[in-house]
């Protein structure tokens, strides 16, 4: 029984966690790439800037004796989402939008992304130095523990109070965004426009309206990305290039401009990662009399070694790219 | 436009004759030695995406593999590591490999014999898993032997010379570029981008990690010369500084050599039936397709070449610091750098290219310093008005020149999209 | 004064211009049709019209407004509205959502005109929740026209709205088209099927090279022996 509440602790548990946040990035990768047709590079650092919106709040607030039931970085999460959103608008605005109008085609906006990534990392680190924080300085990180004695384990199952409100968010957020896509007039417009923007376009959608939509979306879900990823384990100013790959190998493997693929790419590569890297000599201790001398000494048998956890994505990313190009869900073109 | 070649090249001569007089000699040369191997990177990258249009973020990672080729040639012989079980447990496998790839192919064609197509693609998938299991329980106590037991922690050299490693360093790269090009060319830029960058990663954990082989973030050093090092005019009685520039002026020559011989063949190439060709493929892939080209192939062939000279570039590049740091490859340096000296220089334009190589990183080595000093003075003022000094001033201020390098992707691109020396537009046919 | 009146038009997209010339009007009780051989710049013109390309001489008046080079998102509010020659649905949204996207400028209650398409198309309505990509070539046809009238229009102009339709639907769309102008909009169509359009067309215009060549009712251009023997195959 120890056992397998320690495959949920450090599976399931884990894996939902960061598969969530490789999902609420990718939905955002793969939203911009639907309406504007390029792959953000700068999201990353629109996560870790979100982060960092959050984290400045709590400070303040923290500094000024202010406390509330539930984690301040949770409370004040919308705040950040919101600046966040702002400050992608006029990322785009100063940046991508200009580069449009010229009529750069998106290659040129990649580049360009690459560029923005660069400037935001020169920023954030400029203000913010280089040093790892974390949320809980000022308040205690509560953790639950589910005793399963009643089914025989001398374990508890853990979770932390910012897992528990990270599950419950995702959620929200998930069906927020189908409400969204599916029921609402822009959220329809959105979808029209990345399935096919020239007729879009003729139907007199206001497309500059859905850009800017698409932007507000694309920071709000960045922000709630990098602040859960924050709260989850610390705060970190390069948090944001070790997590643009997986995420950006997620929205691939869902297929670049499809919502639900992204989410459905979000997870796979999240529990993909902790699978991989999951030590299964612990399912052998049981067994341990009935087991051959070499197997019931065996040490971390686990299917990648923890440095490889990165490649673990790739791995992935390349046997989509092999066998089905466009994603699981099939991506765009053009 | 000839001329516009002339004078931004001697601009660029005037400039490194200044850095020369202010800094010194010896600062100058090795300016010009670690900015000429940029140049030939650069180049590499132009051919790929100024000729090609091929997205290319796995810039990085050849290098990484030119770097790792050039110590493992010519490094010496670790002996200690040959006369230990240590290539028999690597031989083994090696063996327990090949049996992995015999079991792949072996079950992959049982379609043959009668097996729905469904269950044998199980069964490959299961194979793979075989195959990779039986590799690790080989190849894991090899590893752990060898970086424990055997003196040196690693297998060591082969003892070869230095160009023997150059060559090699661009054999490998243009070998691992084909296997990137066969999985992710063909894809739109987008793809191919997250694919190569992800390519890139991959190829810097294992090297960072199989420290059997590259001995990892314990370091290979010192990596030979191709030329006599400052050492050994000092030897004969040169004193110091000039010793340096002796020596340093020696592998200059060198990578000029290399530069000039290399720009001289690209362009050959490029104005040649073979680049006819390229342009085609890049301008109209349809159209090109349809004319009965294999774009595809033409493609590998293209990346695999740029490759070469990246390959080339990331073994110089170890060879002149004589050190190879798995754990100092960062894409900001090996990467994105060199994007912007290719955008600055002028996609399309070789001479374009290697101008903003030289160019760029003249400017991002000289920004250190100098983003230094105006942190530093930044700080005496906040001193004075009683906060107290930056924090992490370091840090900060070497953040800045990150900012910069993205600002001026952004500029180039925004207003001169063309670079420096733009392309010159050939006719088709 | 006329719906639509296009004077002189020249434009193109960005090379040489495609169009040197064009001259059309239409009244709102008009079907006006627009033939001619491939490549004579009948989509352009149509593009042209709907602010897709730049026009850069001559000019475009409608309902009395001057709308040369105006973008779609001003003129479909205006009552213009366009079914372009191809990829004229959104696949992956089902029959309904292309509607609505039609709507997409209105604030209103949009029910109602809903389902006036429906009444007209009875076979989108049974396949409302339908994916538009999964329908056929003749279905997609309705969805378009469909999607194209959701704005109510005052004038609709299609790009061969029966190409690849075989002779029987060839019919239903235009006898839905007859029937659109009898509720009162104006069409404007570019047509392959040249005779059987210019048949019911109140005003005809065959182009060639990006000019007027004839204009005149659709049974006089018929009539015309020149018309017929260069452009309407003898
Ligand atoms: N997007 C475009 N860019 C550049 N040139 C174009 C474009 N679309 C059409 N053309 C050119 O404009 C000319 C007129 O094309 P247009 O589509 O208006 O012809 P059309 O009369 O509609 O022919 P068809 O009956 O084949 O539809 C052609 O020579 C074509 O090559
Ligand atoms: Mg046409």
């Amino acid at each position: 029984m120890d056992e397998l509440i320690f495959f949920i602790n450090k599976v399931i548990i884990s894996g939902t966690v960061i598969g969530s946040i490789y999902a609420l990035g990718a939905v955002g990768v793969t939203l911009v790439f639907g309406i504007l047709r390029f792959a953000h590079f700068a999201h990353g650092d629109m996560m870790t800037l979100g982060a960092f919106f959050t984290y400045s709040l709590v400070a303040i607030l923290a500094a000024a004796g202010f406390s509330l039931p539930i984690p301040l970085g949770i409370a004040l999460m919308p705040v950040a989402m919101a600046l966040t959103s702002v400050a992608a608008l006029g990322l785009d605005k100063g940046f991508y939008a200009p580069l449009r109008r010229k009529g750069a085609k998106p290659v040129t906006l990649l580049i360009a992304s690459i560029g923005v990534t660069l400037m935001l990392q020169g920023v954030i680190r400029l203000f913010y130095g280089t040093s790892t924080r974390t949320f809980f300085e000022s308040e205690p990180k509560d953790i639950f523990r589910i005793d399963m004695s009643w089914a025989g384990g001398t374990r508890p199952i853990t979770i932390t109070e910012p897992q528990a409100w990270m599950f419950g968010l995702v959620v929200v957020a998930v069906l927020a965004l189908h409400f969204f896509l599916t029921r609402s007039r822009l959220g329809k417009g959105m979808r029209a426009m990345s399935d096919n923007p020239d007729l879009a376009q003729v139907s007199g959608i206001n497309t500059a309206l859905v850009v800017r939509v698409t932007w507000i979306l694309a920071g709000a879900l960045a922000a709630m990305a990098g602040t859960m990823l924050a709260l989850d384990v610390s705060l970190k100013p390069d948090l944001a290039f070790n997590i643009i790959l997986p995420i950006f190998a997620a929205a691939v493997v869902g297929g670049l401009g499809q919502t639900y693929g992204a989410i459905a790419g979000g997870f796979l590569v999240g529990f993909a990662e902790t699978l991989a890297v999951f030590d299964w000599t612990v399912f052998l201790r049981p067994f341990r009399e009935n087991l051959p001398e070499w197997l019931a000494t065996a040490q971390g048998l686990s299917l990648v070694p923890t440095e490889y956890k990165l490649t673990v994505a790739f791995v992935i990313l390349v046997i989509v790219l092999l066998v089905r190009p466009t994603g699981i869900f099939k991506g765009l073109s053009t | 436009m000839t001329r516009r070649v002339l004078i931004a090249y001697l601009a660029l001569a005037v400039l490194i004759v200044i850095i020369g007089m202010t800094r010194g000699v010896s600062t100058a040369l090795l300016l010009t030695a670690i900015s000429s191997i940029y140049a030939l990177v650069a180049l590499g990258l132009n051919i790929q995406f100024g000729y090609g249009g091929l997205f290319n973020l796995a810039i990085m990672g050849l290098l990484m593999i030119g770097g790792m080729t050039v110590s493992s040639i010519s490094m010496p012989i670790n002996w200690a590591f040959w006369n230990s079980d240590g290539p028999m447990l690597l031989g083994r496998a090696i063996l327990a490999a090949g049996a992995g790839v015999l079991l792949i192919l072996g079950v992959r064609n049982l379609w043959r014999i009668g097996i729905p197509r469904g269950v044998v693609t199980w069964l490959t998938v299961l194979a793979w898993l075989a195959g990779y299991v039986l590799y690790r329980t080989q190849i894991d106590p090899a590893a752990s032997y060898i970086e424990t037991q055997v003196q040196g922690g690693w297998v060591g050299g082969l003892g070869l010379p230095v160009y023997v490693g150059y060559a090699v360093a661009g054999a490998l790269a243009g070998l691992a570029a084909w296997v990137i090009g066969k999985i992710s060319l063909g894809l739109r830029s987008d793809y191919l981008a997250i694919a190569t960058i992800g390519m890139s990663e991959i190829i810097r954990a294992f090297v960072k990690n199989m420290d059997w082989l590259t001995r990892g973030t314990l370091t290979v050093t010192p990596i030979p010369w191709p030329v006599p090092l400052p050492g050994a005019y000092q030897d004969g009685g040169v004193d110091i500084p000039t010793s340096f520039v002796y020596g340093q002026g020696g592998f200059v020559l060198v990578t000029l050599a290399i530069l000039i011989v290399a720009v001289l063949l690209v362009e050959r190439a490029y104005a040649g039936p073979w680049g006819r060709m390229m342009r085609a493929v890049r301008d109209n892939h349809i159209a090109a397709s349809s004319m009965g080209k294999d774009v595809k192939a033409r493609q590998i062939e293209i990346f695999v070449f740029g490759a070469v000279l990246m390959g080339i570039g990331g073994a110089l590049l170890s060879s002149f610091n004589q050190l190879f740091d798995p754990g100092g490859y960062i894409p900001i340096n090996h990467t994105f750098l060199i994007w912007v000296m290719v955008i600055v220089g002028g996609m399309g334009n070789s001479y374009g290219a290697v101008l903003g190589g030289f160019l760029v990183y003249l400017m991002w080595a000289m920004s250190e310093p100098v983003s230094a000093a105006i942190f530093a003075q930044v700080s005496r003022g906040t001193v004075a008005l009683g906060w107290g000094p930056i924090p992490e001033i370091d840090a900060r201020a070497a953040q800045m020149r990150v900012f910069v390098l993205g600002l001026v992707i952004w500029l180039s691109l925004r207003f001169a999209p063309k670079g420096l020396l733009p392309e010159v537009i050939r006719r088709h046919v | 004064m006329a719906l639509i009146e296009v004077k002189d038009v020249i434009g193109g997209y960005g090379g040489a211009p495609i169009l040197n010339g064009v001259n059309i009007a239409i009244e709102q009780s008009d079907i006006g049709v627009i033939v001619g051989p491939n490549g004579a710049g009948k989509s352009t013109t149509l593009k042209a019209i709907f602010g897709l390309l730049k026009v850069t001489g001559g000019s475009v008046m409608f309902d009395g407004q001057e709308i040369t080079n105006s973008l779609p998102d001003k003129l479909v509010p205006r009552g213009l509205s366009f079914v372009p020659q191809e990829k004229n649905v959104f696949t992956s949204m089902s029959v309904e959502e292309n509607l609505e996207m039609g709507a997409f400028i209105r604030r209103d209650d949009i029910s109602g005109t809903l389902e006036e398409i429906y009444a007209m198309f009875p076979v989108l309505a049974e396949k409302r929740r339908q994916p538009a990509g999964e329908l056929s070539g003749g279905q997609r046809q309705m969805v378009a026209m469909g999607r194209a009238l959701m704005s109510k229009p005052k004038l609709l102009m299609l790009d061969e709205p029966s190409a690849g339709l075989s002779p029987k639907y060839v019919l239903e769309i235009f006898e839905h088209i007859v029937s659109v102008n009898k509720a009162g909009v104006g069409i404007l169509m570019v047509e392959q099927n040249a005779r059987q359009a210019l048949a019911f067309a109140s005003r005809g215009f065959v182009l060639a090279s990006g000019k007027n060549r004839y204009t005149g009712t659709g049974p006089e251009l018929i009539a015309d022996p020149e018309v017929a023997k260069s452009f309407l195959g003898g």
